[in-house]
């Protein structure tokens, strides 16, 4: 290291605990009464679940960049450019790409033809049972894995972030990160959910914009010598090439291209992204707030790269990885490098809404979908009035932030990667083969979705449970055993086909034809948006 | 609540497969596939060439080209130039060539030009 890169000194960050957890609470504050305001106007199910319809493009884009802009993205890829160069920024890439995907295909075509669910568009002209709980246990599963990966993400954080290190000091900020978020949810719904993705995302975003500049003026402007300074301090010039996590052998190559076939089709396939379409008035907010969301959280991934490697330049990949928390640690560090205690305080206190927003945005997509798709619709055959459905909802919540909690305690410490991983290969495989077909398709049929369903569920979870991921190597779950059959530490390559196979064979093999009036009708619905449900107006 | 896609709306009592036979739906849907599947195709292709490249053209990508910049960084950042200048090129499309069209299969929808078993349909033609 040069001279003019004084060490970060970890032990020192303990020292500005209560000045993190003052802002954090200073947010948490002013979110509450946000979400109180915001939660005047809950009546009915439209406003529980869509925040009445009300919400601008923009504002709109602004929360689907703060849905989407997790943890995962912020500390994780910044951590993943610090410590393996070139091969991190891939992330960014096929997480941004993927919006073209929800832009082009889905977003406009989803809005028009549904309400407050998944289901309720691949359901539309199929057959309701058996399509609705298809549809609703795959948007629990993907939820429910999304959900311990923040809750996990949450526990690693903490270590670093607050000096909590013991295993019960973490669990209990787990549990009280997990009761602010039924509050939210409880109290707000999707209208105060959405403001506090608001919030949050703008915070992030200048965050991240404020330490962007700051890294880019110590090297002048001048992209190119922070990429030599990068290099320099790792004494690796391989850091700015391709190759030096996933160039290893031939199966590390192979479980790459796995990985940028989930993450490119995972994206338009996850349900609580998916569930934002319809708290906007028309298909054309629709659109607004995907490119809306598309420039953010472009914008944030570039911001992304300078950040990885500012981190790689001045706080060095051995210290990143030997602080507690480990790779995540990259953004804070740098953080506590460029601005002392006070930057890194805020940073944290963003790191910290943002676990919370992801979470709440998660919770509230999983309580729709328990309470208006198996409760509603198929459990009391839509004979349930809204009101006992959104009872059933905020009753939901308070279940899966139960169980969000108790996950995350068990999940702590656990590869939050490997989760994040897991709900994109869930996604893209379970979900997008029926959107896409029964979007696309006029001859697809109830057949076809439940065995793309089905066979894509089981099959990425399988195929993970057989992965190097839980078994089989240093870094597994169960390090000590070893049933590793399947060599890719993401399924997506083999999950992703086969459940688009299956979809079309078993729409070819199905004798039963479905209701082409149901299809003409969705497809003129979903082009032109006639009778698409408008805004509440109070 | 119950089939919730399914709640009377202005366009319930339409004729779906009548409006889905007009020339101005198919004139539409043409204008919306013929857009998105090609769009679709060809960012697909170019961004899993730039995973593959990335992944098994490890020497290519690593060429510098000015200081440290090299192609695997400027093919990286031209995704997302690329992503920006889809997503540009699809609002203006949709602005020009969707949402006129759209409107006025809507307007006619919810004026009930198209209501099943309606005289008025028979006479407008």
């Amino acid at each position: 290291m040069s001279a003019m890169v004084p060490m970060v000194n970890v032990a020192a960050l303990k020292d500005t605990t209560l000045l993190n957890m003052g802002i954090f609470a200073l947010f948490v504050l002013v979110t509450m009464v946000i979400v109180f305001r915001a939660s005047r106007n809950n009546k009915t199910a439209a406003d529980y679940y869509a925040a009445g319809r009300s919400f601008t493009g923009s504002q709109n884009g602004t929360a689907i960049a703060g849905d989407y802009l997790s943890a995962a993205s912020f500390l994780g890829i910044t951590g993943a450019i610090a410590v393996n160069g070139y091969d991190g920024f891939l992330y960014s890439i096929g997480f941004l790409v993927a919006w073209l995907v929800a832009l082009l295909l889905v977003a406009e075509l989803l809005r028009n033809t549904g309400k407050f669910t998944m289901a309720d568009v691949l359901s539309f002209r199929l057959r309701q049972r058996p399509v609705r709980i298809a549809a609703a246990l795959s948007t629990l599963a993907v939820c429910f894995f999304y959900l311990l990966a923040q809750m996990a993400g949450a526990g690693s954080l903490i270590s670093l972030l607050l000096g909590i290190s013991d295993w019960g000091g973490q669990a209990l900020v787990i549990v009280v990160v997990g009761a602010l978020m039924i509050m939210y949810v409880l109290i707000g719904g999707m209208k105060g959910t959405t403001w506090v993705q608001i919030i949050k995302a703008v915070l992030l975003i200048c965050g991240a914009a404020v330490m962007t500049l700051w890294v880019l003026s110590i090297y002048g402007f001048n992209l190119s010598n922070l990429l030599g300074a990068a290099a320099d301090t790792a004494k690796n010039p391989n850091v700015l090439n391709p190759g030096l996590q996933y160039g290893k052998s031939d199966t590390s190559k192979l479980d790459f291209l796995s990985l940028g076939m989930a993450l490119v089709l995972g994206t338009a396939a996850l349900p609580h992204v998916l569930m934002r379409f319809y708290t906007v008035p028309t298909a054309k907010e629709a659109r607004k707030s995907v490119v809306w969301s598309i420039w953010l959280i472009g914008l944030f991934y570039l911001f992304t790269l300078v950040l990885g490697y500012g981190a790689a330049a001045l706080v060095g990949a051995d210290t990143i990885k030997s602080a507690p928390g480990g790779v995540n640690s990259a953004a804070p560090l740098l953080a506590f490098h460029l601005g002392g205690p006070l930057l890194l305080g805020f940073i944290s206190a963003v790191a910290f809404a943002t676990i919370l927003a992801v979470v709440a945005g998660l919770t509230i997509t999983a309580a729709a979908s328990f309470a208006h798709d198996i409760y509603a619709n198929v459990i009391s055959k839509g004979n349930a009035d809204a009101g006992t459905e959104v009872k059933v909802a905020r009753r939901t919540v308070v279940v899966i932030g139960i169980l969000a909690i108790l996950g995350g305690i068990f999940a702590n410490g656990q590869n939050v990667a490997f989760l994040v991983a897991l709900a994109f290969a869930v996604a893209a495989s379970a979900n997008l083969p029926t959107i896409v077909y029964s979007l696309f398709w006029k001859k697809f049929t109830t057949q076809g979705a439940t065995w793309s369903m089905y066979g894509g569920l089981s099959a990425a979870i399988i195929l993970i449970a057989l992965s190097p991921v839980v078994s089989g190597a240093k870094t597994s779950m169960i390090p000590g055993a070893n049933f590793a059959v399947f060599p890719l530490s993401n399924p997506g390559i083999v999950s992703i086909p086969l459940a688009f196979l299956l979809g079309w064979l078993g729409t070819v093999v199905d004798k039963r034809r479905e209701d082409s009036a149901k299809q003409a009708e969705m497809e003129v619905r979903s082009l032109t948006g006639v009778g698409a449900e408008k805004a509440v107006n109070h | 609540m119950g089939n919730e896609a399914q709640t009377p709306d202005a366009a319930a009592s339409a004729d779906f497969q009548e409006v889905q036979q007009t020339g101005q739906f198919q004139e539409l849907r043409k204008r919306h596939r013929s857009f998105v599947f090609p769009m679709a195709i060809a960012f697909l292709l170019w961004y899993f060439a730039y995973v593959l490249l990335a992944d098994y053209a490890v020497g290519f990508m690593s060429t510098k080209l000015w200081g440290n910049i090299n192609v695997g960084l400027v093919l990286g950042l031209l995704q997302f130039v690329s992503t920006f200048g889809i997503t540009a090129w699809y609002v203006h499309y949709s602005n020009r060539k969707l949402d006129p069209i759209a409107a006025e299969i809507r307007n006619e929808i919810e004026g009930h030009e198209f209501d099943k078993g309606s005289t008025v349909r028979g006479a407008a033609k």
